[in-house]
């Protein structure tokens, strides 16, 4: 590894601390456009962050140390898988240490304890939030998987960074297989991260929320802590969707500091344009009933496992 | 054959020093299994003090197991030694062997039952039920029987460590005697091990290949055609899926583990289990020569189906102990899996694959025992403080509890396959294994196989739901009887084996780059291929090539650490903010109980929902005029009543039949015998 590599994993970590909630922010200024009102800032999420940090958390007489020592490890667990998704330069010293495999298991180990906090309370919204998170997790979870696994089939390697260089330097043709796993991707982009048509981020209306119910709990620097890592946690699935559907731009290959100084902005365009697309998709379609969730998530399911089907038949 | 003295052999082996080091190795471990029958015996001296069998004797056995799996382990790399010792039939000694296949196994045996025998030390309480000396007799010849089950080189031997392990298990399975499920429990689980067994005998007998020779040695020797290798595998599949619970032949499963002792359902899950992995493989890898490799299909099949099965009705559990059962079967079918594929990619020439797959099984066959082990023992703390095994009475135990609580999470964890946990690091190995699937050079299956792949996720991901279920309705939220408010902490030996239980899980997810060359060791003995051996630190794993996959699981431990205290550090060094305590929010309503809270049932409603086929399901929903509103459902399995409930009429009319046959009149036997002794002889002249 040379210094530089270590520059790309410190940047990328850095970045992605900083981008996510201004990618946030992007998100809902574009949606708010789009639905004819008028757009909070781009700053807006800080600001609600810094509110919360400055506020004194209120944690409930019945919550376990597991309610607290929650939003620490669902944000270490969304750092990490920050610090491994190649979202500037491929050559990422942590690269090695996480293959995409490991990195569905970082964002299900942060699922898992968010459920378990929700459980804690022994509230109903709580024990109803982590059910459904389950429920959308459980279905999305092995879709995710089937999309890196395409990926990994056309690449003949489950580390990100290798799958994302292999994409990126192969002649620019469109690959069937990779249709079908993309639109499977988004699927589980929307599901997982709480938008629209699963549940909708700007809603406490309370019998249709998932996360937010989750949450509903929490205050102060945890509940802080749980907003940033669910800023994270959408920043990294939109960097994990550039590494396998759009890897051109970060910089391959033993690429110096050029490349990586090309490389930022190239993330910045692709955010700002998978924001406005965010942003649409939410605005034109409606949020589906609670038990129409599972039929959404099986689609997104199959189609990923129809791309790999394509990909063993025409090999592509 | 006959000698008085018992004779150590070492084969394969040049090297005198090293043979001389193995063959003590096979004595060693033979002593120590004799230690243990010797402990079990000891409890027979006074049945019923439970301070000698609970002070003494259990910390006793424990010791031994350990002893057991340090041997095992120091001699994994060592030839393998036999014996024949000069017991049973004439001209049928015991033959034994120790090899790198039983070793593993043997380590196994002797690193989980460690734990579980620290544990029994402070669990068993005198009250109803069997003596606590006799039950430690039980768990003993238990325990020493599933060594002699690794150590079996021949079929004799085999059948008879295996009876005994059967018959042992089902007396601690009704230690409860008094209790009349558990007594059917008992004998559904007595019936089907001996289904099993005939599966089992009648394999050896097409394996001897007509040379009625039934060591192990003479089956190696012997060539079956492709037809009866075929036969004689799918018997061995029969017989060790009944005894690892393999849909169909599952059903005895979740009623037996739940109905024993805890550190016993621990035994049976967390070990036993893997004593039909271990049956299977010596069969299928060791000694079956000429398999044609599509059979390697039908465990991946039926390991898969199984699985899915078997989470998906953990899922909708709402007894924490068969919640658990369910997930064994769950666990067992990935390991069936992945022996199939193991089968699939040695028939294919693909040895490295080959071997990644049985490196795969081993190391969670390992996982298993550590994780099921951990997880039962916790239900059986939870038991003994609540009398609770119904997760609708149960919950907040976190609080009253906070040394099972945590301990368990690590198991629970593990077993949701979470990094940097032990499971996950098997469940890698397997997927890892299944990427290559689509490499092998046979039309259709080359298509068919990459899907497991989407199989396994899911069931990953169930299995996550699952613990999510367990653990929270168990030990978080509110108590949801009052009289859970007094419960109390398990004992000190209690946490103990629960401590070395969770210190295995722990370890063997950090250092998977530690194990698995160890692992891939016995394949490579076993013949299946060789894993390469790249150039990578103790702290990561790189199973085939750096490019293709790496995990470096102490790596990622330390940043999630170093991510907490980083965090925790800057918030409250910046923020200097003071945690509040309050009421939590009862959505305007008046206040919250332990009746307001999502229930297990509640809990498990979108799997039923997704999965109904494969539920056999009755519902009562209340009318909304009902005065005491009630809802009911039942969860029932299909193959219970498909396979298994026609079964038993069958059986009785059949025995009708024959009751005909005793007239109970000794001429009438006579007769018969007569009758008999002539068709014999008419057989015999026309052969």
């Amino acid at each position: 590894m040379r210094p530089i590599d270590w520059f790309t994993q410190a940047l990328a970590v850095a970045v992605a601390l900083a981008a996510a909630p201004l990618f946030l922010g992007w998100v809902n200024q574009c949606r708010a456009w789009l639905q004819n009102r008028r757009a909070a800032s781009l700053w807006q999420p800080y600001l609600g962050l810094r509110k919360l940090l400055h506020k004194d958390p209120v944690i409930a007489r019945e919550a376990s140390p597991l309610f607290r020592a929650a939003p620490y490890v669902v944000f270490a667990a969304m750092l990490a898988a920050a610090a491994v998704i190649p979202s500037m330069g491929t050559r990422l010293p942590m690269g090695a240490a996480a293959d995409a495999i490991v990195l569905v298991g970082l964002f299900a180990t942060a699922r898992v304890f968010l459920a378990l906090a929700a459980m804690d309370v022994g509230t109903p919204f709580g024990t109803l939030g982590a059910r459904r998170e389950m429920m959308v997790g459980f279905l999305a979870e092995p879709a995710l998987l089937m999309v890196v696994f395409v990926a990994s089939l056309i690449s003949a390697t489950t580390a990100l960074p290798v799958i994302s260089e292999h994409l990126a330097l192969r002649p620019l043709e469109l690959s069937p297989s990779l249709a079908f796993t993309g639109v499977a991707f988004t699927m589980v982009l929307l599901a997982e991260n709480a938008r629209i048509p699963i549940d909708n981020p700007a809603t406490h209306l309370e019998l249709t929320m998932i996360h937010e119910a989750m949450v509903l709990e929490y205050s102060g620097r945890h509940l802080a802590l749980m907003e940033f890592a669910a800023s994270l946690k959408l920043l990294n699935y939109a960097c994990i969707g550039f590494a396998l559907f759009l890897p051109w731009g970060s910089a391959t290959g033993r690429s110096g500091p050029l490349a990586l100084a090309l490389a930022l902005p190239a993330l910045g365009a692709k955010l700002a344009l998978a924001g406005a697309a965010l942003a649409t998709i939410e605005t034109v379609s409606a949020k589906l009933r609670v038990f129409r969730a599972p039929e959404f998530l099986a689609t997104a399911f199959l189609l990923a496992v129809l791309g790999m089907l394509v990909h063993l038949l025409l090999g592509d | 054959m006959h000698s008085a003295h018992i004779r150590f052999k070492s084969i394969e082996a040049s090297d005198p020093q090293l043979s001389a080091t193995s063959a003590s190795a096979l004595a060693e471990v033979l002593a120590l299994l004799a230690a243990w029958l010797v402990v079990g015996l000891a409890g027979l001296v006074r049945p019923g003090s439970l301070r000698f069998a609970g002070r003494t004797l259990f910390p006793l056995g424990a010791l031994v197991s350990v002893a057991i799996a340090v041997v095992a382990a120091a001699n994994l790399g060592a030839a393998p030694t036999r014996v024949v010792l000069p017991f049973g039939l004439p001209d049928l000694p015991m033959h034994l062997r120790l090899d790198p296949l039983s070793g593993i196994f043997l380590v196994l045996l002797g690193a989980a039952s460690a734990g579980i025998s620290v544990f029994a030390a402070g669990y068993f309480r005198s009250g109803e039920g069997t003596p606590p000396g006799l039950l430690c007799f039980q768990y003993h010849v238990f325990l020493a029987s599933m060594g002699l089950v690794l150590l079996a080189d021949d079929a004799y031997a085999f059948m008879i460590a295996w009876e005994t392990m059967a018959l042992s298990s089902y007396f601690l399975v009704i230690a409860q005697h008094r209790i009349a499920e558990i007594r059917r429990a008992g004998y559904l689980y007595l019936v089907m091990a001996h289904v099993g067994a005939l599966a089992i005998l009648l394999c050896f007998g097409v394996l001897q290949g007509g040379s009625w020779q039934f060591t192990f040695d003479a089956m190696r020797g012997a060539h079956l055609p492709p037809a009866w290798a075929g036969a004689a595998f799918l018997l061995a599949l029969a017989g060790f899926g009944a005894k690892g619970g393999l849909v169909p032949l599952h059903a005895w499963l979740p009623e037996a583990h739940p109905a024993a002792p805890s550190p016993v359902s621990a035994l049976l899950s967390g070990v036993m289990l893997k004593m039909a992995v271990y049956g299977l493989l010596r069969v299928a890898f060791d000694l079956i020569g000429g398999l044609p490799w599509w059979w390697g299909l039908v465990p991946v099949a039926l390991g898969l189906f199984s699985a899915l099965y078997g989470i998906a009705f953990a899922a909708a559990q709402t007894d924490m102990k068969r919640l658990l059962a369910y997930s064994s079967i769950e666990n067992l079918g990935l390991l069936f899996t992945g022996i199939g594929l193991a089968m699939v990619f040695r028939g294919a020439s693909m040895p490295t694959f080959a071997a990644l797959a049985l490196v795969a099984v081993l190391y969670h066959a390992i996982n298993h025992a550590f994780m099921k082990s951990l997880l039962f023992l916790g239900t059986g703390a939870v038991l003994h403080s609540t009398g609770e095994r119904n997760l609708g009475r149960l919950g907040g135990l976190i609080h009253r509890m906070p040394w099972v609580a945590w301990l368990t999470l690590v198991g629970a964890l593990a077993i949701a396959g979470l990094p940097p946990l032990n499971g996950f690091v098997s469940e890698w190995l397997l997927l890892q294994a299944f990427l290559a699937s689509h490499a092998v050079p046979y039309p259709f299956v080359n298509m068919l196989l990459p899907l497991g792949l989407g199989l396994v996720a899911l069931i990953a991901a169930l299995a996550g739901y699952v613990m999510v279920k367990f653990f929270g309705v168990v030990f978080l939220g509110r108590a949801r009887e009052a009289a859970l408010a007094d419960a109390h902490d398990a004992g000190f030996a209690e946490r103990l084996g629960l401590g070395w239980l969770a210190l295995g899980c722990v370890l063997l997810g950090l250092l998977p780059a530690a194990v698995v060359p160890v692992l891939a060791g016995v394949a490579q003995w076993l013949g299946v291929g060789a894993l390469p051996r790249p150039a990578a630190g103790w702290w990561m794993l790189v199973p085939l090539d750096a490019r293709q996959a790496s995990y470096a699981a102490p790596v990622i431990a330390a940043t999630l650490f170093a991510a907490v205290a980083a965090t925790s550090f800057v918030l409250r060094l910046v923020y200097r903010r003071r945690v509040r305590l309050a009421e939590p929010w009862a959505c305007g309503g008046a206040g919250l109980s332990g009746r307001t809270q999502d229930t297990a049932e509640g809990f498990g409603q979108p799997i039923r929902h997704l999965f109904a086929p494969f539920f056999a399901m009755r519902r009562a929903l209340p009318s909304p005029f009902d005065a005491e509103p009630r809802y009911e459902v039942t969860i029932g399995d299909r193959f219970w009543n498909v396979l298994y409930a026609p079964l038993a009429p069958l059986t009785d009319r059949v025995a009708g039949a024959l009751a005909a046959l005793q007239r109970g009149r000794i001429a009438t036997f006579l007769l018969y015998a007569l009758v008999t002794l002539c068709l014999l002889l008419a057989l015999v002249l026309v052969l």
